[in-house]
């Protein structure tokens, strides 16, 4: 006896259902189905294509209103159903009543819209359907800006598809990196890249606080209140399923509407599939397990035996020359072993994830060529043990070599600098290999590229290497750690020429072993990147060792000492009071006095140290930065105010020293000295930088030391006045900041780049002295803040105490 | 397993750990990504440095005081250095982080 099949929405599960019971039994089934949209079944994921022109809708039309008619199915689209009687066993449409022995629900998903002023504004689009997609046509004809709120999938098709109509796009995504679902923050990286590449703007960490216009849409307002102009704007944040018919039905809807393994619902007459459906506790967005449920749900209306397993699932962005790929779980467990391939020269990522000898997870970005092979793998649970070494190389490619250390230099384009002192190009110096110089010395002699700091030495020697292939042997040079090949100088290098401004675009281009570093590592790239790139780059707690993390330091029994900032070494009856009422209050066992000139509070416990950090500030105190690779103390004699002897106000111009320098980040510590004269009460002999006064102005020295070396300052210069100590000590530190490697004190550097180098950078180019000031002074802009101040805030506080305490619970 | 909700994912920085006391001592709970998390003991077996306080890199973490390096999954220290830390059971719902009671010395979840 033929049913009657009622179905409410024409989507791509529901098709796959009706073209399964008409395959197996053309007529056990009298279907009338119903669609919102006036329309019957297309192809929705080929919806970006028809957003960039590259595809008609006639193009992805599944099936054609002949179709139906042929098969027999009754069409009502273009009406909603309005309501489920499941007493009387009948849909109610707009248009009238339809009876059902059974019943589908295939109501799909609707676009999640974000509550916030200005979301119902004309302009304002979300990204679902065809209608969806003729509205964002029709807008982008008249071109101007638009801005897709959202960098998931749909949300990055649609920015893809806009841009290539011609108008210009900012996409605003709220995590730090883009479909933070599907990649990893590698792939993230470079999809980020190639977007910025076409010309796409990409904003992250970007929360909307408002969309702005009066009769239509102007423009979008973010958290931090940057404005961005917009014609239009695409919200594609998340869809969630359309549960409201089975809702008002009485039917059990949890996020979805609640199936089980046969794709029925709590009542055994309605069934529900695709998007709309929640199968233990999984939503399923993807058109795989949608189809899937289809085959199953149409076998248990004919009445045989089948369940809807979740299967594993994997992603490609359908944006043209963005090649992804994702699979599988790359994250989310213990045990789990890594292998990472880098290829910086083709702009290849791949990250797969293994977990008991089997792969279970992969990320590919760039060549996506082997991702079927790597997806089979991961679905069918393979046994991936003894393929492991050659594993990542793919299925044509077992047994391959290893990757090249030398592809990062490899890839550099011919334009890209290698030596920065003498503005010598790649290009340059492989067209002088190719004439006939193949060692460094004639590289140097022809180019003068490394004769001048010689920091691009590695990768000059890089350089003839890949040009001369075999005829040139490579000195073995000391890398950063193992995690790369790459030497200090190598990577800074790199990090300027290749314009790298985040840690993912170092791991990446410079082909990093690891995922994202060690602890040699990654302080370090973390230092050249801010120094680098100080407006561009915000640094990473989580890349610095404990003391500069903690702005404290830690002691052998795990408390801390605080050591406020004096500035010259001078100090005030309330400051020292304060101190004193500090170290009472919270029990400080030892007070010291350094060989800095300031007072050091060691004993400090960690929970203590905003509360303490908040008193001393309210005293108007600073942090000392005892702790940093960064500018320390400026110790001061008393000068001429009070020394018979002195010569000039040594005090005076230590503490505007310490005043321009303090907040600074550098290679390694910094501590400087003022003597009010020759007989140097302030030792500013042996600091890495350090003034003597004379009666005639003031002697420069640099380099020197009195640590685990004891060494005499070398003299940069003599000058007259305060204001060129000033300039050239400003004009010192950032030379130091941009040259150095991390963790040479300035006397080893300057053992290494020569003090004639030095001297003609800081001392004789003045145009030079003056961009390293400007340099200099843009830094201080974003570092010069007190550290305590921020830490001592309520929120960042918290941190500084346990998560959770369990002692309580297991007193209970 | 008697789980035990300890706090919120955010509330623990990417690549950066949190304390937990616990009866069997001070742990610590590592993000090592966005969403995978470890759990092991503060304690470094060398010098008692707070791992907490490490620099977490990997899979593995980085004690403060000497360097020394250990596995988050199997508590090994890794390279030349010989030691182990405890690890404990620890999962995540939705953005809560679950530690295993029983393991750490309570008997019962709450």
């Amino acid at each position: 006896m033929t049913q009657k099949l009622v179905i409410i929405g024409a989507g791509m599960a529901s098709g796959r259902v009706i073209e399964h019971l008409l395959d197996a039994d053309p007529a056990a089934f009298d279907i009338t189905l119903f669609n919102a949209e006036p329309r019957g079944n297309y192809n929705r994921i080929m919806l970006s294509p028809v957003l960039s022109g590259e595809k008609t809708y006639e193009d992805i039309v599944t099936h054609s209103d002949d179709w139906y008619a042929e098969n027999g199915v009754t069409c009502r689209f273009g009406e909603h159903v309005v309501k489920i009687d499941r007493d009387r066993k009948v849909v109610v449409g707009q248009q009238g009543e339809v009876a059902y022995d059974k019943l589908i629900i295939a109501t799909g998903s609707a676009p999640f819209v974000i509550p916030v002023q200005g979301r119902d504004l004309p302009g304002v689009i979300t990204y679902r359907d065809l209608d969806d997609t003729n509205a964002m046509i029709e807008a982008s004809e008249k071109g101007g800006k638009a801005v897709v709120i959202g960098g998931g999938l749909l949300g990055l098709e649609a920015a893809a598809g806009l841009q290539m109509r011609g108008m210009e796009v900012t996409v605003l995504h709220l995590t730090a990196h883009l479909m933070d679902r599907q990649l990893d923050e590698a792939a993230g990286y470079m999809l980020r890249r190639d977007l910025e590449r076409r010309g796409i703007t990409v904003m992250t960490r970007a929360s909307t606080a408002a969309i702005l216009g009066s009769d239509r849409v102007e423009g979008v307002m973010l958290e931090d209140s940057t404005g961005l102009q917009a014609d239009l704007v695409v919200m594609a944040v998340g869809i969630r399923p359309e549960t409201r018919l089975a809702t008002d039905a009485g039917i059990e809807v949890a996020r979805g509407i609640e199936v089980d393994a046969r794709m029925r619902s709590s009542d055994a007459d309605i069934y529900a599939v695709g998007e709309c459906v929640e199968f233990d506790g999984q939503l399923f967005g993807l058109v795989a397990p949608l189809y899937d449920q289809a085959k199953v749900l149409a076998a248990d209306l004919l009445g045989q035996d089948a369940a809807f397993v979740p299967k594993e699932l994997s992603t490609k962005l359908k944006v043209t020359g963005c090649d992804l790929f994702s699979a599988g779980d790359f994250a989310e467990a213990e045990g789990r072993e890594d292998i990472v391939f880098r290829d910086p020269a083709r702009g290849v990522y791949k990250r797969l994830v293994l977990e008991g000898g089997r792969l279970v997870g992969a990320v590919m970005y760039g060549d996506t060529a082997d991702s079927n092979w790597f997806f089979g793998l991961i679905r069918d649970g393979a046994d991936v043990q003894d393929m492991r070494e050659t594993l990542i190389f793919g299925p044509a490619y077992q047994g391959g070599g290893a990757s090249d250390p030398l592809s990062a230099v490899a890839a550099l384009p011919p334009e890209a600098e290698i030596c920065g002192c003498n503005g010598v190009c790649k290009g340059a110096i492989v067209e002088a290999i190719n004439g006939g110089a193949t060692d460094l010395g004639a590289i140097r002699a022809v180019t003068k590229a490394s004769a001048s700091c010689g920091t691009c030495t590695g990768l000059v020697e890089q350089v003839l290497a890949v040009t001369l292939g075999d005829d040139f042997v490579l000195p073995t040079a000391t890398p950063v750690c193992g995690c790369t090949d790459l030497t200090h100088e190598d990577v800074r290098r790199l990090i300027k020429s290749q314009e790298l401004k985040s840690q993912p675009a170092v791991w990446q281009e410079l082909g990093w072993k690891t995922p994202n570093g060690c602890h040699v590592c990654r302080p370090a790239i973390n230092y050249y990147l801010l120094a680098e790139w100080p407006l561009e780059y915000a640094d990473d707690p989580q890349s610095r060792f404990i003391n500069e993390r903690k702005h404290a330091n830690i002691q052998k029994d795990g408390t801390y000492s605080v050591v406020p900032r004096m500035f010259g070494g001078m100090t005030t009856p309330a400051e020292l009071r304060a101190i004193a009422d500090a170290a009472e209050k919270y029990n400080v066992p030892t007070v010291h006095v350094t060989g800095g000139q300031r007072i050091d509070l060691l004993g400090v416990r960690g929970e203590d140290l905003p509360a303490i950090w908040a008193d001393l500030n309210a005293a108007g105190m600073v942090s000392g930065h005892a702790y940093s690779k960064g500018l320390r103390t400026v110790k001061t004699c008393v000068g001429k105010d009070h020394c018979r002897f002195g010569t000039q106000d040594s005090t005076g111009l230590g503490i505007k020293l310490e005043k321009a320098l303090w907040g600074s980040w550098t290679p390694h510590k910094v501590k400087l000295a003022v003597s009010g004269c020759p007989r140097n009460c302030a030792e500013a002999t042996c600091k890495d930088i350090g003034v003597v006064c004379v009666d005639s102005g003031y002697q420069i020295g640099v380099a020197g030391a009195a640590g685990m070396d004891v060494k005499e300052t070398e003299r940069l210069a003599d000058v007259a006045t305060e204001q060129e100590v000033m300039d050239l000590t400003m004009a010192f530190m950032q030379l130091y900041r941009e040259n150095a490697k991390y963790l040479d004190r300035p006397y080893k550097w300057v053992a290494k780049v020569g003090l004639d180098w030095v001297k003609e950078q800081v001392v004789e180019d003045e145009a030079n002295r003056k961009a390293l000031i400007e340099r200099f002074l843009i830094s201080q802009s974003v570092y010069q803040k007190d550290p305590w101040a921020e830490l001592a805030q309520p929120k960042a506080a918290a941190a500084f105490s346990p998560i959770a305490n369990l002692m309580q619970e297991a007193a209970e | 397993m008697s789980w035990i909700d300890i706090g919120h994912i955010d509330d623990v920085p990417l690549r950066g750990a949190r304390m937990v006391k616990t009866p069997v001592g001070c742990i610590a709970v590592f993000r090592t990504a966005p969403e995978e998390i470890f759990a092991a003991s503060n304690s470094c077996p060398h010098k008692g440095g707070p791992l907490s306080e490490g620099i977490v890199h990997g899979q593995k973490v980085t004690c403060p005081l000497h360097n020394w390096v250990f596995d988050l999954n199997t508590g090994q220290a890794q390279g030349a250095d010989e030691g182990q830390i405890d690890v404990y059971p620890v999962r995540l719902d939705g953005g809560r982080i679950l530690l295993d009671g029983a393991s750490v010395g309570l008997r019962r979840a709450s």
